[in-house]
């Protein structure tokens, strides 16, 4: 009898693995292409280690956003580069230090933080959604949308501000450029483009009538 | 041990080949189906000549495709050009693990099924962008670079319009929300009715995102060839019409489960015999949308790439956001009826 508990822990660590793997392809692979797809790996395994700690919604809006939308923008960009991989590796040896420098003061800091929150642990308490007893979108969202429904929409308000910000700053305003009005397009009549005439059939004097064969080309 | 064996490997592998090989059988006569009614729509007869009416045509190409060789470009990405046509056709098969073809008949029943499509369906880009990628072809990429813009651009408004309908069911389970069009009045207590316009949002943008006509500039045989699957040969290229067909009848069964009430009868409960729900409703009403597919193509010309961004962005999107606060009214004031299934 394979025993549940176990199996998710297999699969917590399979996943974990396949996730560390992952990351450490993208700042290793040669081919930028490569890269950003281990990327992409990264973010599908870290949404499966999402799944196994019953957050779906979570996980499943990670693989919506950032691998289905933000990342397949990136790999766009990424295929239009032309990058000469010889020159990006000159001046290796040069920043490694500066590079191991920032490595070790991250991983300092970054140890001293989790040594803090051991000294401060407190076990979780039970999944309040299960507590709930409701699913866990349900749960998020009324959550969100009443204990914090103030602070959730001050982020909404910063992202709006910032994609209005981003687009005034590349706005710029040119002169000379021709612009399809489609609803102009839309609403133009036949009679504004073209004007049929009457003409009296005639048929000039010195005519002479067509010759019963096409001369051969 | 056996008894687990049984029952968590077993009965979900016999589940997913009961509805991945009706699937591939559908999208084989779909093709067939497809060539005739342009072939009547043109004034001609489409295939007739292999089986009887020509019924067997499609599983003649398929032998022919398998048999033919796969090329490989020169200084193709050989990994990924053999890859990208799996990344295409897994997200689109793995998105009918959770629909529901009647109360109780679907792979897994998941609280979150629609959040589960939309990240399985906005997956299927990436089979497209690398094989456009990957070819090592100028028109394969150009190709690839419209599909991938033309994706995300209406993804954004068939989220939306996903956000109306599950505003309205107040689930994310897509049993739930067919159960929540229940009701006396059959056709009339459809979510299509409150929801009209996002309904046709929802549905040009599902034309739109698997890149049919007349919103194929991804394929555009008249200027890119054929865009990324250019140098796609044999069942490489299978692999990819697969993909393609399998999401158009994917789209055709969500249109009818989201909007059309699913397997409920158009009919109201009274009605003896033709107001029982079915399963046979639910084809009806997927058919009619995979017709649509085809009389769309037939009928209008392609879009220009400008007009399609404009009609993502400008139109389709506002449309959208509108109505996911008409709908908010709805539910808050109670304008609509919701069923509580049973």
């Amino acid at each position: 009898m394979i025993d549940p508990s176990v199996f998710q822990l297999v699969c917590f660590y399979a996943f974990a693995a396949v996730t560390v793997i992952a990351a450490l392809s993208v700042v290793t692979l040669r081919n930028s292409v490569h890269a950003v797809l281990a990327l992409v790996l990264t973010f599908f395994s870290t949404a499966c280690i999402w799944m196994l700690a019953e957050a779906e919604f979570l996980a499943i809006a990670l693989i919506v956003v950032y691998v289905g939308a933000v990342m397949v923008l990136f790999l766009f960009v990424v295929m239009m580069l032309d990058i000469d991989q010889e020159k990006l590796r000159e001046g290796f040896v040069k920043y490694l230090p500066v590079g191991l420098i920032v490595a070790v003061a991250m991983l300092v800091e970054m140890l001293g933080l989790i040594g803090v929150r051991v000294m401060h642990a407190q076990t979780m308490g039970e999944n309040p959604a299960t507590a709930a007893g409701m699913s866990n979108t349900a749960w998020l969202g009324q959550a969100l949308y009443t204990q914090y429904l103030l602070p959730f929409e001050i982020a909404a308000l910063i992202l709006t501000v910032g994609v209005i910000a981003a687009v005034a700053l590349t706005l710029r305003q040119r002169t000379g450029v021709r612009h399809q009005q489609a609803s102009e397009q839309v609403a133009v009549k036949a009679s504004d483009r073209v004007r049929i005439v009457k003409m009296a059939a005639e048929r000039p004097a010195d005519s002479q009538p067509a010759p019963a064969q096409e001369p051969k080309p | 041990m056996v008894d687990q064996i049984f029952h968590q490997l077993i009965i979900p592998i016999l589940l997913i080949l009961a509805v991945v090989i009706p699937l591939t059988l559908t999208v084989a006569l779909y093709v067939y189906w497809e060539r005739k009614v342009l072939g009547w729509m043109h004034v001609r007869m489409g295939p007739n000549q292999v089986g009887p009416l020509g019924l067997l045509q499609a599983f003649a190409d398929v032998v022919k495709l398998i048999c033919k060789e796969v090329i490989l470009p020169t200084s193709a990405n050989k990994f990924l050009y053999y890859t990208a046509p799996l990344l295409a056709l897994i997200p689109a098969l793995a998105a009918w693990a959770v629909v529901p073809f009647g109360a109780r008949f679907a792979i897994s029943n998941a609280n979150a099924g629609l959040l589960y499509l939309l990240a399985m369906t906005s997956l299927g880009v990436y089979g497209i962008i690398l094989a456009g990628w990957a070819s090592n072809s100028r028109y394969a990429l150009l190709g690839a670079m419209r599909s991938a813009a033309q994706v995300i651009s209406y993804e954004l408004a068939m989220g939306l319009c996903l956000v109306c309908v599950l505003v309205l069911a107040g689930s994310l389970n897509l049993t739930d929300i067919v159960m929540a069009q229940g009701g006396h009045k059959g056709i009339a207590d459809w979510f299509m009715w409150p929801l009209l316009p996002v309904f046709v949002v929802y549905f040009i943008s599902g034309v739109a995102e698997t890149n049919r006509a007349p919103f194929d500039v991804a394929e555009g045989e008249s200027e890119i060839v054929a865009g990324f699957h250019v140098e796609y040969s044999g069942s490489a290229f299978a692999l990819f019409f697969l993909a393609e067909y399998a999401n158009m009848i994917l789209v055709a069964f969500l249109a009818s489960i989201l909007f059309m009430g699913g397997w409920l009868s158009p009919f109201p409960e009274s009605v003896p015999f033709l107001g029982h729900a079915s399963f046979i409703w639910l084809l009806a009403k997927a058919f009619f949308f995979a017709f649509l597919f085809l009389w769309f193509r037939a009928t209008f010309p392609r879009y220009r790439y400008d007009q399609i961004m404009r009609l993502g962005w400008k139109v389709f999107i506002p449309i959208a956001i509108v109505w996911v606060f008409v709908a908010g009214c709805m539910k808050y004031y109670g304008w609509v009826h919701i069923g509580t299934g049973g």
